[in-house]
């Protein structure tokens, strides 16, 4: 099986470029990085599934080692629905957290700041 | 094809049907929640049924798989009942029916219009057929699915109200959960380009004759997004993070069941792929670490939820050690741990809602004298604690003994650091539960810093509470009757694991002689697997 390398470095781009986006603080921006990171998953499976080739319908003329693969584009659309559907929720969590602190930035968490805070010798609950 | 063949094919996607459509009837009902009660009531009644039935069936028959719309394997749908699969989906399902019937007690209901809690069961039953998928999935892809559904309505479940707090805490949940997705979704392209099949059985058949690199490399990409959900060091720092904020009843089902998934996920996967256990070395340092991390952690914590949370983080390392000794002794302490650990950290998390209710806050700086003012709280909190903390003659004992007897059966170095890693562990676990005993039950309330505060009202799903004066807040000390009795089954079934450890240490043996012996598995699905390499 050969594989497409235009593909495979899209793949690379795509998912560096998330990387970075997720190691950000803001959400929208690992909103953005989850996208990128998903469209690159997508291809990846896509590309797993071997090079492009007729559509893969019973009676279309075509012989089978001429089909391309339906199960890994089967994978890729459900991939792709799930995606969507979680992006769709973390918007309106970035939203409500807009709302709530007026900031795109995630918070601290404000027992584990009192806790790391907390200096040598001290009792836990002091 | 005989009669209990039939009956098992008849029965076995009902624990994800019948939530399913459970949930749809909670939605048109959304109004009367009356309704939605009790659709949810008797929905999860009818699964722990069921999964008792496939329990004695599958032990009795041993495993059996059921193409699922009619296609042949390995391009249908396969569900897979074995002893493991339907043992989990057992304890998972008696779980939910006793968090389903404390979250009634608890009186949730909606605040005003802006707080739409007629989601909160829909989403419930949603996660429980989401579980259901993910034990029962026989590939790779509908395991994925499963962990899908399940994380979606967990989403939900954890962000309900959407105050602050939950907010903060929902954010980084779903980011590490989509992330670990995402990685499960890589290793599931990774392996379909390898082996050009995501079904569990023909994997096993045909990741044989892959070489030993490619396998390897394209199982650790599984294996980290498993450990993910899992929880395990050093990737478990996202759970005592997100699970503390949330309403008691959620909380609680979560800890019990979400990162049992996971450890469920590397049990077959491991088991299957890799039978010679080639990432024993691995999982038994990420295990010891597992452990260790986690309960210094709770130490340091001033929160009983907190501390529930790192002790939760810290057991997941046994389960992890009892998979790593590659044996049929291992693999049998393992699986029996996983229940028990389901039962006790669930009711703990129970326990810690009522401590909420009884005394306005589980916070450690603010709580005392609860002893005196509930005893029936104080005996509660103290069975499942001990059962933790590996007391005989409670499960914990018995589970950690049988890892501990695997671990010095292996013998090999790594084993015994093991091994006195897990009883440093479990020494250590004692500790941290007899702290929260000596300051929340023993101590008087003048005495903590903060005693002199506490919420003003019992919190129920929506809302959260302002602080006012210990004196003046509304409703005090009030359990409601159905919160006491299902935190109280879930202990009394906990205690059965000690009672009837005989009979379910004799199914957990050989769930593990399956396990250990994966032709049992890829016979039963393939039926002769050496058609499909």
């Amino acid at each position: 099986m050969s594989a497409n390398l235009t593909l495979l470095i899209i793949i690379g781009v795509l998912t560096a470029c998330g990387v970075y986006l997720i190691l950000e603080r803001a959400v929208s921006r690992m909103l953005l990085g989850m996208i990128l990171v998903g469209n690159a998953v997508n291809l990846l499976i896509l590309t797993s599934g071997g090079p492009s080739g007729a559509a893969p319908f019973l009676g279309s003329g075509a012989e089978t080692d001429e089909m391309a693969d339906p199960l890994a584009q089967a994978m890729v659309l459900t991939a792709i629905v799930i995606t969507m559907g979680l992006a769709a929720f973390v918007l309106a969590l970035a939203y409500r957290s807009y709302q709530l602190t007026t900031t795109d930035d995630v918070q601290t968490d404000q027992d584990d700041a009192e806790i790391a805070a907390r200096r040598d010798g001290e009792e836990p609950d002091q | 094809m005989t009669l209990s063949a039939d009956l098992i094919t008849v029965l076995a996607p009902l624990p994800v049907l019948v939530p399913m459509l459970a949930a749809a009837l909670c939605l048109i009902f959304g109004r009367s929640p009356r309704v939605q009660g009790t659709v949810m009531i008797v929905a999860l009644a009818a699964i722990v049924v069921i999964a008792g039935m496939l329990l004695f069936l599958a032990d009795r028959d041993g495993t059996t798989a059921l193409q699922v719309g009619g296609w042949d394997t390995p391009i249908g749908i396969t569900l897979v009942v074995d002893r493991l699969s339907s043992g989990m989906l057992l304890v998972s399902s008696i779980v939910l029916l006793a968090v389903a019937i404390y979250g009634a007690g608890q009186n949730i209901r909606d605040g005003d219009d802006r707080q739409p809690t007629s989601i909160y069961r829909p989403s419930y039953l949603v996660l429980t057929a989401g579980i259901a998928v993910a034990f029962l999935a026989g590939d790779l892809f509908n395991l994925f699915v499963g962990f899908e559904i399940l994380l979606a309505a967990s989403f939900v479940l954890l962000t309900v109200g959407a105050t602050t707090e939950r907010i903060r805490a929902g954010i980084a949940y779903v980011m590490v959960s989509m992330l670990s997705s995402l990685i499960f979704l890589i290793g599931i392209a990774l392996v379909y380009a390898i082996t050009g099949t995501v079904n569990l059985a023909q994997l096993a058949v045909r990741l044989e004759t892959v070489p030993e690199g490619v396998r390897t490399g394209a199982y650790a990409v599984l294996l980290v997004a498993f450990a993910i959900k899992a929880a395990m060091f050093p990737l478990s720092n996202w759970l005592p993070d997100s699970y503390p904020s949330a309403p008691a009843p959620v909380t609680a089902v979560f800890a019990g069941l979400l990162t049992k998934v996971g450890v469920y996920a590397i049990i077959r996967t491991n088991s299957l792929f890799f039978p010679d256990g080639a990432f024993d070395d691995i999982l038994m340092v990420c295990g010891l670490l597992t452990m260790l991390v986690g309960i210094l952690g709770a130490i340091a914590q001033n929160d009983i939820r907190r501390v529930l949370s790192f002790t939760l983080v810290s057991h997941i390392g046994y389960m992890i050690f009892g998979v790593a000794l590659s044996s049929e002794a291992g693999m049998s302490g393992a699986v029996y741990y996983v229940a028990h650990h389901i039962l006790v950290q669930t009711a703990l998390f129970l326990v810690a809602g009522l401590i909420e209710r009884q005394a306005g806050s589980t916070s450690l700086r603010r709580l005392g004298g609860l002893a005196a003012a509930s005893p029936v709280l104080g005996l509660l909190y103290l069975v499942p604690a001990l059962n933790l903390g590996g007391i005989p003659p409670f499960s914990g004992f018995i589970g950690k003994a049988a890892l501990l007897q695997a671990g010095t059966d292996d013998g090999s170095v790594l084993a015994w650091v093991l091994v006195a890693g897990s009883v440093v562990t479990s020494l250590l676990t004692l500790y941290v539960v007899a702290l929260v005993w000596a300051k929340a039950f023993w101590r008087p309330r003048a005495e903590a810093p903060e005693g002199h505060l506490a919420a003003a009202r019992p919190p129920t799903l929506v809302e959260d509470s302002t602080d006012v004066l210990y004196d003046e807040r509304v409703d005090p000390g009030r359990m409601p009757a159905l919160m006491l009795v299902s935190t109280a089954g879930l202990i009394a079934v906990g205690l059965a694991m000690t009672v009837l450890a005989g009979p379910i240490l004799d199914i957990a043996d050989r769930a593990a002689e399956e396990l250990r012996d994966p032709a049992v598995y890829t016979g039963a699905v393939l039926g002769s697997p050496q058609e499909y390499r």
